[in-house]
């Protein structure tokens, strides 16, 4: 199937090329940070993670979101999904390969990266992490593509592949809740030290991935001959207005157990990204734009009129992508690193090389994407989109 | 190019040879014929249960004596100094009191505890949160307490500094070598991209001596065996008002602090390092 992939428009090729324009961009710029080391990013002592590690965690989020069009398809039978699942597999692949690569370069002793393997350690949060982003990756890949292989074919998918669906089903969440428990235990950082903190990390996913799904569905129907679905559509944008509900709501409940119990420990990091503390302020704007595109993605989303409207669906999607993304891939991780253990402040801003960094790894991921969508939509072109049962 | 007959069973000849090599030593190393490594402990060796260091806060009134102590475990240690704050590495250091005990300060407590320096540096926990979320090992806790660091094992994903209550952990953000005064012969540099921290002069305490820290100090830095009742600093902290660093946090930190807000303490002791 993967002769799909070689055969294109000039457009096709065009973002192929630009993709990896940026990706080589990144490298160049991460083989510095390979021969200097990590100083060359905006990281410090006391903010020690930084945008890296906050993409990866956005990430898990998407790549967790896939199941939210295999779960309705596969266990209520919702058949207006059946043509996007694969959509949904698709982009938990790229998702979490990016999220391996955040990781990758995010560490100091790349070359050791093997360690993990090799001393493998059940206390640490880390080594579950490693287990079920590698587990969820065979999953989708095995899947994604024995489904869409029978889908080629004109036959049904073979009856072996439904217990891996219903294990996807299970290991999506654990992704994102491990995830959220590499921050969720560590004793004095309390801007991480809450119980809703998994929860809040699936519902910002639930939110933010399917809005990625619509967008991805749009642009498919743009620039193929492939029709989603309007229906399909029309559901992922009420599992996104129901989910960034959630979310806003555990966000509230985040500010008022800091500011009613009035901890300093757990106010602090709340004052310091929304309103800055002792002067220190560089996070406040992109917070306020983050909340304030929650605010009018939740006016978009929760009128049925507007939401049915493609174009507003659309426009909110955006609004609900870039409020999360600032919200958990920047505001999350350095706010528990603000203020420090000793009550002290050091700012973090990303460097032009680690933006450079990341972007070819959001490139990576986006060919991987192309790459995966071009077979998937060639192949729904030709047999009409419809999976068989 | 094919590789001719004779160069092959060269080649042969040799992983043969290799292989058998490599079994033999494999099995010897079962049999417990030779240790993995030919070493033996020196007998002076310190050895302990848990060990722990008692700060007499009163005798660091003053900031020089700290930085005095800093300035000899830094050098010991070949810790560099690296101008940027950002990629600065410290193993001992100072803060002041709402830094070091952030939460227990009050306007309206004694100005000579309130403003004077507090010596700082890992607290060797009895449950430390870093050796709990290393996912290599790279660090963990010996039979004696101290928190070991393994810096070639280390891959640098710097979990153990997230999870530090204590700010204690550095990351050589750039190669540390360069920035080393002095290098001391005797104790190894680091490499860039690997996380590392105070070791509690474990390579002191192997040939019998405290470590620097305590021994530069003139008796107002103790050290010793926490599990001992006998200790010296286990009577220290029975005869004084001692605190740690966020005790709460269940990291059960094996520095301890006699604050008195005097001077000088009363019934001061005089203890050789």
């Amino acid at each position: 199937m993967l002769d799909k992939a070689l055969t294109g428009s000039r457009t096709y090729w065009g973002w192929i090329v630009f993709l990896l324009a940026i990706t080589g961009a990144g490298f160049l710029f991460y083989l510095q940070q390979f021969a200097t080391g990590l100083g060359i990013t905006g990281m410090s002592r006391d903010v020690s993670w930084g945008f890296y590690i906050s993409q990866f965690t956005f990430l898990v989020g998407v790549a967790a979101s896939g199941v939210m069009v295999v779960l309705p398809y596969y266990l209520h039978n919702y058949k207006a999904f059946g043509k996007i699942t694969i959509l949904g597999e698709f982009l938990a692949i790229p998702a979490v390969i990016m999220c391996m690569l955040f990781i990758f370069v995010d560490m100091g002793q790349p070359l050791r990266v093997l360690n993990v393997l090799l001393h493998p350690t059940p206390n640490s949060v880390m080594f579950y992490d490693m287990m079920v982003l590698s587990g969820y990756l065979f999953l989708n890949i095995l899947v994604g593509w024995t489904v869409l292989h029978a889908e080629k074919k004109g036959i049904a998918p073979p009856k072996w592949i439904k217990p891996f669906i219903y294990i996807s089903i299970a290991w999506a969440p654990s992704i994102h809740t491990v995830t959220a428990f590499l921050y969720a235990g560590l004793p004095g950082r309390h801007f991480w030290l809450s119980a809703i903190m998994a929860a809040r990390f699936l519902a910002s996913a639930f939110a933010s991935g399917p809005a990625l799904l619509i967008l991805l569905c749009l642009i498919v129907r743009k620039f193929t001959k492939f029709d989603p679905g309007k229906e399909a559509i029309q559901a992922l944008g009420k599992i996104v207005t129901y989910f960034m509900i959630t979310n806003v709501f555990f966000l509230g409940l985040e500010f008022f157990t800091a500011f009613y119990s009035g901890i300093p420990g757990h106010t602090h990091p709340f004052v310091y990204l929304y309103a800055g503390l002792d002067g220190y302020n560089k996070l406040v704007p992109l917070m306020w734009l983050s909340s304030i595109l929650a605010v009018v993605s939740l006016v978009l989303l929760l009128f049925p009129q507007l939401r049915k409207n493609e174009t507003t669906l659309a426009v909110a999607s955006i609004c609900v992508f870039l409020s999360l993304w600032i919200d958990k891939g920047f505001g999350l991780i350095v706010g528990g690193f603000v203020p420090n253990p000793f009550e002290k402040i050091t700012e973090y801003w990303p460097t032009a090389a680690e933006a450079t960094i990341s972007l070819a790894v959001w490139a990576v991921g986006a060919l991987i994407l192309t790459v995966l969508y071009k077979i998937a939509v060639s192949i729904k072109e030709e047999t009409g989109g419809e999976a068989i049962h | 190019m094919a590789i001719k007959r004779r160069e092959f069973l060269k080649i042969a000849g040799l992983t043969l040879a290799a292989g058998t090599g490599g079994l033999t030593t494999f099995s010897a190393l079962r049999n417990g014929i030779l240790e993995a490594a030919q070493y033996n402990r020196d007998p002076k060796g310190l050895k302990g249960s848990r060990w722990g260091l008692v700060i007499d806060m009163a005798r660091f009134q003053d900031s020089k004596a700290i930085q005095k102590i800093s300035e000899i475990c830094h050098k010991k240690h070949n810790v560099p100094t690296i101008p940027n704050p950002r990629h600065e590495i410290k193993w001992i250091w100072q803060e002041g009191f709402e830094h070091a005990f952030p939460g227990q300060e009050s306007p309206y407590m004694a100005d000579t505890m309130r403003h004077q320096p507090y010596l700082v540096l890992c607290n060797h926990c009895d449950n430390p949160p870093c050796v709990r979320v290393c996912p290599t090992k790279a660090t963990f806790k010996r039979a004696d307490g101290i928190v070991m660091m393994d810096m070639h094992r280390c891959i640098g994903c710097r979990f153990c500094m997230a999870a530090c209550p204590y700010g204690a952990r550095s990351f050589n953000f750039i190669d540390p070598r360069p920035f080393v005064k002095e290098l001391n012969r005797e104790f190894p540099t680091r490499m860039k991209g690997v996380v590392e921290k105070c070791t509690l002069c474990y390579e002191l305490l192997a040939i019998g001596k405290p470590p620097a820290c305590a021994e530069h100090s003139n008796g107002a830095i103790v050290f010793g065996d926490l599990k001992d009742p006998n200790s010296e600093v286990r009577k220290l902290i029975a005869s004084n008002f001692t605190i740690r660093r966020k005790p709460d946090l269940g990291t059960m930190p094996s520095v301890f602090y006699i604050v008195s807000g005097k001077e000088e303490r009363l019934g001061g002791h005089e203890h050789a390092g």
